[in-house]
């Protein structure tokens, strides 16, 4: 115990760890105003339901009824046609290049099959790569554009013909919802300033000269790690206890599961991020680098590990590189808590690949923490 | 018993292909206040670094007071005391604070009646609770010399300890420095006053990373082999003009209305400055051969086995 950790020395980097972190206003204002902003910023962003979402329509014989149910579902707000006589082709190339979100397609024989009182049908097509975008606009399809036909054939209410619509979810079909953003972005939040702070922890010991100093001094790599990364700790249970706060209060978002399986999943998940970014203040020399490494990191894991597209709708070897990433796996184990009720059994796998990353980055940390100024 | 604190053989060390540290071999006995000089960039801070377990060498080895200086940092971490050569504590902590976290990884026993007592003795007391950045150059200086000598060192390594620092200061500094040798405390300094050099039992001199000159003040003086001559007089000035260059002249410097000449060929320099104070009608004088002449000698010297 006392030769690779003495708690008297441990309890001296811990004071004056926090002494310093509490002295840099700046720094300590950030990592509480970073979650918030943040929250707010992707919560309602996401939140907010997206009115006038550019369409086409594809109508070979725009008779009556094609119109009336057109300018009803302009009516709702959600829909924009921007094409209101697009070919087959031509509307492809829109949603493909998404300049419409949706294309209504009504088929030619529409209108005769109203007037026969056969059940007409009409495709929606959506670009679903945001789903939660355009999950409104598809739910008052169906009601709006029955009640308008029925109108214009001058039919009693639920009377007329049962229309009915073919949803089709393009480019994403697991359908994302609200729900499945904020406990990612708990994710999201604490990788991004855990990994950051710590990362400039080391380097600004190497930046200001100091770290000549605590070299020479009798402390070991461990008791300079856990001295680094603990202060960090604690800043990131404040962190959670705002973004969890925040999402019960702002969002409404329900929590399923037992609060301490979250709990639990969430120190294990913050542990990993400090560890990596310590790793990073070991490699770092300036911190610069510190920034741009913790950047480098960031953006791929946010990419590949479910939190911005799907992770059952990205090629398989895209799955296999977000598996690498700490997000992923947490974002697993939250979504499933958090939304699903999951239990520890259910997750385990999860929590196991968790502490695997522990281990490894710190390891990989004591490894490469230089006990020399070369 | 009798084995010296600090003995290092052919220690070396090079950054990228520069050899920064080549081969020095040096020893300092237990008690000794041992001084160590050279120009700017000629290698101490890196030697002091290597001693202290601060670098890797890339050849030779050395022992600090027993422990082998590669395989044994963490025994000298703890018996050594090390002031770095630029101010390396913590700027955003109060200079007690700072006191306190030194105390406590070296695991002080009345961590906070030493501390006090450190305070006191340094006469910041009163001034604890301001942040060390805040701190004039000098009293940084004196800080952190408090703090390296707080935990008892057997070995103290002080990496110009005193730039910046005002006479009286300075003067109290080494009063201070001489009391812990006599109680057995040895001390490893690096300077640039010559006056300090004088102050310490034995010298070593640096130069491009290799150790060119050891021993005693008064050794190195008479190693060094030179002949000195003083010219004073109202036409002093023309008389330096005149000597530029002539035979036997290595060095001319003006104290005020007079000029030190010295050259390593004495019986060349002692007849040219004859004739040049003939021709000018001024007074020349033989003198003892200063420290600092000595030093701008072996720097010259230097220079010139480099280009
Ligand atoms: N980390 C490093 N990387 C590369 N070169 C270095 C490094 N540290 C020192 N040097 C070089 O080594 C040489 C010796 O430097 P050092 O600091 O030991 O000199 P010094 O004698 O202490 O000088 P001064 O009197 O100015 O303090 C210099 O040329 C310096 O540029
Ligand atoms: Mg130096």
């Amino acid at each position: 115990m006392t030769r690779f950790l003495s708690l008297a020395r441990l309890w001296a980097l811990l004071v004056k760890e926090t002494i310093q972190m509490r002295r840099d206003r700046l720094t300590f204002a950030m990592m509480i105003g970073i979650p918030l902003v943040q929250l707010m910023l992707f919560g309602f962003a996401i939140n907010n339901d997206p009115k006038e979402l550019p369409a086409a329509l594809v109508a070979p014989t725009q008779d009556r009824f094609t119109r009336a149910m057109v300018s009803a579902l302009e009516l709702t707000g959600y829909y924009r046609f921007i094409a209101p006589a697009a070919t087959a082709a031509k509307a492809e190339e829109m949603i493909t290049r998404g300049d419409v979100v949706f294309v209504v397609t009504v088929p030619s024989d529409f209108g005769r099959r109203v007037e026969r009182g056969d059940d007409p049908s009409i495709l929606i097509e959506a670009d679903a790569t945001d789903p939660a975008a355009a999950s409104g606009a598809i739910s008052t399809l169906g009601t709006v554009a029955t009640e308008a036909l029925e109108r214009e054939a001058g039919l009693p209410q639920g009377s007329g013909p049962a229309l009915s619509v073919v949803v089709h979810k393009r480019y994403n079909p697991e359908g994302i919802t609200q729900y499945n953003i904020v406990p990612g972005l708990l994710g999201v939040i604490l990788q991004l300033t855990m990994v950051m702070m710590t990362a400039m922890a080391l380097t600004r010991e190497t930046e200001r000269g100091t770290m000549e100093n605590l070299l020479s001094m009798p402390a070991t790599p461990l008791e300079i790690m856990l001295g680094k990364v603990v202060p960090y700790l604690g800043v990131g249970a404040v962190q959670v206890v705002v973004v969890l706060v925040a999402s019960k209060a702002i969002f409404g978002i329900p929590m399923v599961g037992h609060l301490s399986v979250i709990l639990i999943g969430i120190f294990v998940f913050v542990l990993s991020l400090v560890i990596l970014g310590y790793l990073i203040s070991t490699v770092a020399r300036t911190q610069m680098q510190a920034m741009q490494l913790t950047f480098f990191f960031f953006l791929p894991s946010l990419m590949l590990s479910g939190f911005m597209f799907p992770y059952r709708g990205m090629p398989g070897w895209a799955q296999a590189l977000g598996e690498i990433f700490p997000l992923t796996h947490f974002l697993r184990l939250i979504r499933s808590v958090m939304l699903k009720g999951a239990d520890v059994q259910t997750v385990a796998q999860s929590m196991a690949a968790l502490l695997l990353f522990v281990l490894l980055l710190s390891l990989a940390a004591l490894m490469r923490f230089r006990r020399t100024l070369d | 018993m009798s084995e010296p604190a600090i003995t290092v053989t052919d220690l070396t060390k090079r950054f990228g292909g520069k050899t920064v540290v080549d081969r020095v071999s040096l020893s300092v006995e237990k008690g000794e206040i041992a001084g160590f000089l050279g120009p700017n960039g000629s290698g101490k801070t890196t030697t002091i670094r290597l001693m202290c377990g601060l670098l890797q060498p890339d050849g030779g080895s050395g022992r600090v007071l027993g422990h082998d200086i590669q395989t044994e940092r963490g025994a000298i971490k703890r018996e050594v005391g090390y002031m770095t050569q630029r101010f390396s504590f913590y700027e955003d902590l109060t200079i007690e604070e700072n006191l306190n976290f030194v105390a406590g990884l070296y695991r002080m026993p009345g961590r906070r009646r030493v501390v006090r007592e450190t305070l006191q003795d340094l006469g910041l007391y009163s001034r604890r609770d301001q942040l060390a950045g805040s701190l004039s150059g000098g009293w940084k200086q004196r800080l952190a010399l408090a703090a390296c000598v707080m935990h008892r060192p057997k070995l103290l390594m002080l990496d110009e300890p005193t730039a910046g620092v005002d006479p009286k200061a300075r003067r109290d500094f080494w009063d201070e420095i001489h009391r812990l040798a006599a109680d057995g405390l040895t001390v490893l300094v690096s300077t640039h006053y010559m006056d300090e050099a004088e102050r310490c039992h034995r010298i070593n001199y640096i130069s491009y990373g290799t150790l060119v000159a050891r021993g005693t003040v008064a050794e190195v003086v008479r190693d060094a082999g030179l002949t000195t001559m003083v010219i004073s007089g109202s036409r002093a000035g023309e008389a330096a003009r005149r000597l530029e260059g002539e035979a036997g002249v290595d060095q001319i410097a003006p104290f005020g209305t007079t000029l030190h000449v010295v050259g390593r060929d004495g019986a060349a320099l002692r007849e040219t400055v004859a004739r040049v104070a003939e021709e000018t009608g001024t007074e020349a004088a033989p003198a003892e051969t200063s420290l600092e002449d000595v030093f701008i000698q072996l720097m010259g010297d230097a220079q010139d086995n480099m280009s």
